[in-house]
């Protein structure tokens, strides 16, 4: 599959632009006119944290999804969902920072060193910085093939974000079951691909 | 606040069971007819002067409406809002509760039967879940003191132990397996007896709704609100600790005591704020969420941090 580059870029993008802000719009709305329940906050919270993992997955299957729609330009989709991802985990943890922990940075060292969960979501976040930041087109020339390998992150990011979500739960873990479920998949893939890549031609 | 001392209780404060009925009687009745719109401005304040016990805070009360829609409930659904949503499919008349093992008065009770002698109060207790939540919640109730007096319980009778009904039709959630059910909670003796433990049956003077517990449910305000076990459908005194749902789902986590401790954190999350719904800043939680002064001589000579 192929679609003109001009309709891609003009079009397609933009309209996925659009579309990944879409979250951040309800959430906004939601909040001036009382649609986010009797805790907003921890809707919000809750809501930009998964959204961060929705979209890093979705970014996470670009790639496999390019292949089996032989559709090479939805790679170009890539770098924009990645820093979406990078955005509302940013988010994620600035509303954690401000409404849990009211910007006090001794109570946040103290939640990230003695909770789990925290150290993971945390983990992620740090995870996924470097990425945010070599991530314009002239870092990754400039890196070359270590830029490759940085990226490969990626990987470790959406298990400390899977990891995050699980260490959270109190007992019905059937979301987070979700989630692993398709990391697994994904991941699984990739392996797979990769073997099949190696073989040697006969 | 106007009162700033709180006044002790009087009897003109309390309001006897059957009139509190015939008073929601005529209030369906009224709203049946569509007449509540003209004499509800006379009824309300029947309800609002019935006035709060001396344990009743004065702080804020969270709204009716969040009260009734953030529920953890899970025999209809574990999201918060599930219950507000799945609970009408619970029948809460005719109900019977049996009163079980250590006492002189066991046997299967009608509900109507249960409540005849005592008098509905208005107790407004802080209210705060293990989550890291809370809440200023206006119940209409009475001491459980009252209740197990009643049932003369013998030497034997160390803990009370308390059971949600168990009825997968009407409580779907039980078809799941998150928790054993029925969901089990339990007090010790003296907690039990403690005058602010108390059987809520409404909120705001209004019947407590099924998400809230219907038709009746425990409130122990100084402990983690897992223990306020609702829709009761058996208490029975027993000699040994009763096994809370909790704490067979996840004993590193959650203890049979569960008083709010902010000093004793979930071994995943701190307990030394909690979000008051309606506000947007955290709050420092309290010793025994406030109740320090009434409750901590229970617990003399006990390390907290173990028996948790």
């Amino acid at each position: 599959m192929q679609i003109q580059a001009k309709f891609f870029n003009n079009i397609v993008k933009p309209a996925s632009f659009v579309i990944l802000l879409f979250p951040l719009l309800f959430l906004i709305s939601g909040l001036f006119f009382d649609l986010l329940g009797a805790n907003p906050i921890e809707t919000i919270i809750r809501d930009l944290g998964e959204w961060a993992l929705r979209i890093l997955l979705l970014t996470l299957s670009l790639s496999p999804l390019s292949r089996a729609l032989k559709w090479p330009q939805l790679i170009q989709l890539r770098r924009m969902m990645g820093l979406f991802a990078f955005f509302y985990a940013s988010l994620h943890l600035f509303c954690y920072l401000g409404f849990e922990q009211s910007f006090d940075i001794r109570s946040v060292i103290e939640d990230i060193w003695e909770r789990p969960f925290i150290t993971a979501g945390f983990a992620g976040f740090l995870t996924l910085l470097p990425l945010a930041i070599t991530s314009t087109r002239s870092k990754m020339r400039q890196m070359g093939a270590s830029w490759k390998a940085l990226h490969r992150l990626v990987y470790l990011a959406v298990i400390l974000c899977v990891v995050h979500f699980w260490w959270l739960v109190k007992a019905d873990a059937s979301t987070p079951m979700v989630y692993t479920a398709f990391t697994v998949i994904l991941l699984l893939e990739r392996v797979c691909w990769s073997k099949l890549k190696n073989k040697p031609k006969q | 606040m106007i009162f700033l001392n709180k006044p002790e209780i009087t009897d003109n404060e309390v309001t006897d069971y059957s009139v509190y009925k015939k008073r929601r009687q005529f209030m369906k009745t009224a709203a049946g007819l569509g007449i509540v719109a003209t004499t509800g401005a006379v009824i309300k304040p029947l309800f609002s002067q019935s006035n709060s016990s001396s344990f009743s805070t004065d702080e804020e009360k969270t709204d009716y409406k969040d009260i009734t829609r953030y529920c953890n409930f899970y025999e209809f659904g574990t999201a918060k809002t599930d219950p507000a949503k799945n609970a009408h499919t619970l029948v809460t008349s005719p109900w019977t509760i049996d009163i079980e093992g250590e006492c002189d008065k066991p046997g299967t009770y009608d509900l109507e039967d249960l409540l005849k002698p005592v008098s509905i109060e208005e107790r407004i207790y802080r209210f705060r879940c293990v989550e890291g939540w809370s809440m200023v919640i206006p119940w209409m109730g009475f001491p459980l003191a009252e209740l197990i007096k009643r049932m003369q319980p013998n030497a034997n009778a160390k803990y009370v132990k308390f059971q949600t009904l168990y009825d997968p039709d009407m409580m779907p959630g039980q078809r799941d397996n998150v928790l054993e059910w029925p969901y089990v909670e339990g007090l010790r003796m003296d907690e039990a007896m403690h005058p602010l433990t108390m059987i809520a049956t409404g909120i705001y003077g209004k019947d407590l709704l099924n998400q809230n517990g219907a038709p009746l449910r425990l409130v122990v305000p100084w402990k983690y609100g897992f223990k306020s076990i609702k829709s009761i459908a058996s208490i029975s005194f027993t000699e040994t600790q009763p096994y809370n749902s909790w704490q067979q789902s996840s004993p590193t986590e959650y203890g049979f005591y569960s008083n709010v401790n902010p000093d004793v954190p979930h071994p995943r999350w701190s307990q030394s704020k909690e979000r008051r719904i309606g506000e947007f800043l955290k709050r420092k939680t309290q010793p025994f969420n406030g109740y320090a002064s009434e409750v901590a001589s229970l617990y003399k000579g006990m390390d907290l941090k173990r028996y948790f």
